[in-house]
């Protein structure tokens, strides 16, 4: 497998609709847990196997009643997260940006958009085949909702009206050095663009501010990436100099907002198929989440 | 157009001996045509006329012409190696026997294979890519059959795992186990079809005038855990690689694809099936899980 370049893009002189930058607006809905069954009912629900699990793989109890509660707790307590802007009612696609070095911050969105969506939502996420791959991983990612990138499964889940994340700037973004951080990676080819116009839904730009601090990647030991078959091994100050220590993330202060919708006009029928308009919506959506990135970072008081 | 005269291969086989005995009480259909070189387990009511023939040899030919058959249901499971010659010689023999006006295949949702790169979902449209080599010649001699007679109506359905009250599949042996060998650090997601909706669809085909490709599987799936828990059985996770011999010890082989889907687990849409085809299975895949286990008990 060749190397993953990066590769950094001009920042382009929009000619299209203008980028406007939100003002962070507070979240509409107070959050409203549903009633996760008690532990008992969940204990004896496993024992017998008595629990629903969709053709994905995904068991909405295990998920609410042993991996989101700390999540949510990591969410409220270590990252403080702080949420803005409104998620559509329905089937939406939300890309946002990818950083980090692990991804805290698809897990972070996960517990943003289940607290936060109209329909109390899950965030049905989008992994790379090396997830599926992986023993414990894989299964515990579909058990938790995410299935594999493949157009198939996307556009499935969001013509049952699912919420999708993507990521589209994939190992590039999320394992990029430090000094290259609000920095978005190239956005793929816009599969993700087709994606939505093929389900007819709405994308939703997602701007991540946080992050990038949690894990800075100064440096990256190519071999034993490949000897280990990962796309990349960081060194951060911490890691591996303090071993499994090292692999705790340093307690910034994060803000996620979520843009308004997108709702990709076709200006012709066959749009999902034509690279020019799905270059330039892919375009679009880069565009506004940079900006919103851009002005997020400025105006943020400390990065603690 | 209704059938007259019906040949269905492979009646030792539960599946294709309850098709055979059902077409055989259907009145409206003249002759059903029983063959298999084995005799059939189960007894089939007199109407079904037994033909104890190899599918490889040339005496199927013979009873396609001289029997006047105009449909034919390849119901012989997808087991052995004389499958493919087999498949190969019975539409030689449509070909050349003139009358046969319908062709119904039952193929298998092994034909789409199972790994970590599969969509979760499979479609009639997707590509089969199995590792069942068998399964998916049978398929492409189906397809070349049906470009080759326009004329003829062609049906192929692909058949999920088969699971319910006394059902003999390997899956139902791996099932029965009373330790079940898992591979650690995975959780396949299942999909089953009863035996009684498999026989249904089949019945469907023949009796209907609906070409091209259908799956057919029950609504719903369950995790392998889930439906080891469900049976009361045990399991016992151990490393992926030595879940087929542990099977193997405990008498139950499976397959290499059982072993992968095992791993990664398969689920077919059949939206094409309650739709174009218009058959719903009675049996979701926990009420056929179920069933089974029920039948296991009694």
């Amino acid at each position: 497998m060749g190397e993953a370049q990066v590769i950094p893009l001009p920042r382009r002189e929009l000619d299209g609709p203008p980028v406007t930058v939100p003002r962070p607006r507070p979240v509409t809905r107070l959050r409203q847990r549903r009633e996760a069954p008690g532990l008992r009912a969940f204990v004896r629900n496993r024992l017998t196997g008595e629990y629903p699990v969709d053709e994905f793989g995904f068991d909405p109890e295990l998920t609410d009643t042993l991996l989101l509660p700390p999540l949510r707790a990591v969410y409220e307590k270590w990252f403080r997260v702080t949420v803005t802007g409104t998620l559509p009612p329905g089937g939406s696609l939300v890309v946002a940006n990818h950083s980090g070095t692990l991804p805290w911050d698809a897990l972070m969105t996960a517990v943003a958009v289940r607290d936060n969506h109209p329909e109390r939502r899950h965030l049905r996420m989008l992994g790379a085949d090396l997830v599926f791959k992986v023993p414990v991983l894989g299964s515990l990612a579909r058990k938790s909702g995410q299935t594999l990138a493949c157009r198939a499964d996307a556009v499935r889940l969001l013509r049952a009206g699912e919420v999708v994340g993507v990521w589209p700037e994939g190992f590039k973004g999320i394992g990029k050095p430090f000094h290259e951080r609000y920095r978005l990676q190239r956005f793929g080819r816009g599969g993700f663009v087709t994606t939505a116009l093929r389900a007819e839904v709405p994308i939703v730009p997602c701007s991540i501010v946080g992050a990038e601090e949690i894990h800075p990647k100064i440096a990256d030991l190519k071999p034993l990436a490949k000897l280990l078959g990962l796309p990349y091994f960081p060194v951060t100050p911490l890691f591996p100099l303090l071993g499994p220590l090292g692999a705790i993330p340093l307690p910034t202060k994060w803000h996620i907002h979520f843009g308004d919708p997108i709702r990709p006009a076709p200006s012709t029928p066959d749009a999902a198929d034509d690279p020019a308009q799905i270059l330039e919506i892919a375009d679009t959506v880069r565009d506004t989440i940079q900006a919103t990135l851009d002005h997020l970072v400025a105006t943020r008081p400390s990065i603690f | 157009m209704a059938p007259n005269v019906v040949l269905v291969t492979g009646v030792a086989d539960r599946i294709a001996g309850r098709l055979a005995a059902e077409l055989a009480a259907d009145e409206s259909i003249e002759r059903v045509i029983g063959v298999d070189p084995n005799p059939p387990a189960t007894g089939l009511p007199e109407r079904v006329e037994l033909v104890a023939a190899d599918p490889r040899g040339p005496l199927v030919t013979r009873v396609l012409r001289s029997a006047g058959v105009d449909t034919v249901v390849h119901a012989a499971p997808l087991t052995g190696p004389g499958q493919v010659v087999g498949t190969m010689r019975l539409l030689a023999g449509c070909q050349r026997a003139g009358g046969v006006r319908k062709l119904v295949v039952r193929s298998t949702a092994e034909v789409y294979g199972a790994s970590a790169t599969s969509p979760a979902v499979f479609t009639e449209q997707d590509v089969p890519d199995g590792v069942r080599r068998d399964a998916l010649e049978v398929e492409s001699h189906v397809r070349g059959f049906a470009r080759r007679h326009p004329e003829a109506t062609v049906t192929t359905v692909r058949l999920a795992e088969l699971l319910g009250s006394g059902a003999d599949s390997p899956l139902a042996r791996y099932l029965a186990l009373p330790v079940v060998p898992t591979a650690l650090g995975f959780d396949a997601r299942v999909q089953v079809l009863h035996p009684g909706d498999a026989v249904a669809v089949l019945r469907r085909a023949v009796t209907h005038d609906l070409p091209g490709v259908y799956n057919a599987g029950g609504d719903g799936v369950l995790l392998l855990s889930q439906a080891i828990r469900r049976a009361g059985r045990v399991q016992l996770p151990m490393p992926r690689a030595a879940v087929p011999a542990a099977a193997r010890l405990a008498r139950a082989e499976l397959s290499p694809d059982l072993a992968r889907l095992l791993n990664y687990g398969r689920v077919l849409d059949t939206t094409r099936l309650k739709t174009a085809f218009g058959y719903a299975p009675r049996w979701s895949t926990t009420a056929a899980f179920d069933d089974y286990v029920h039948g296991q008990r009694r």
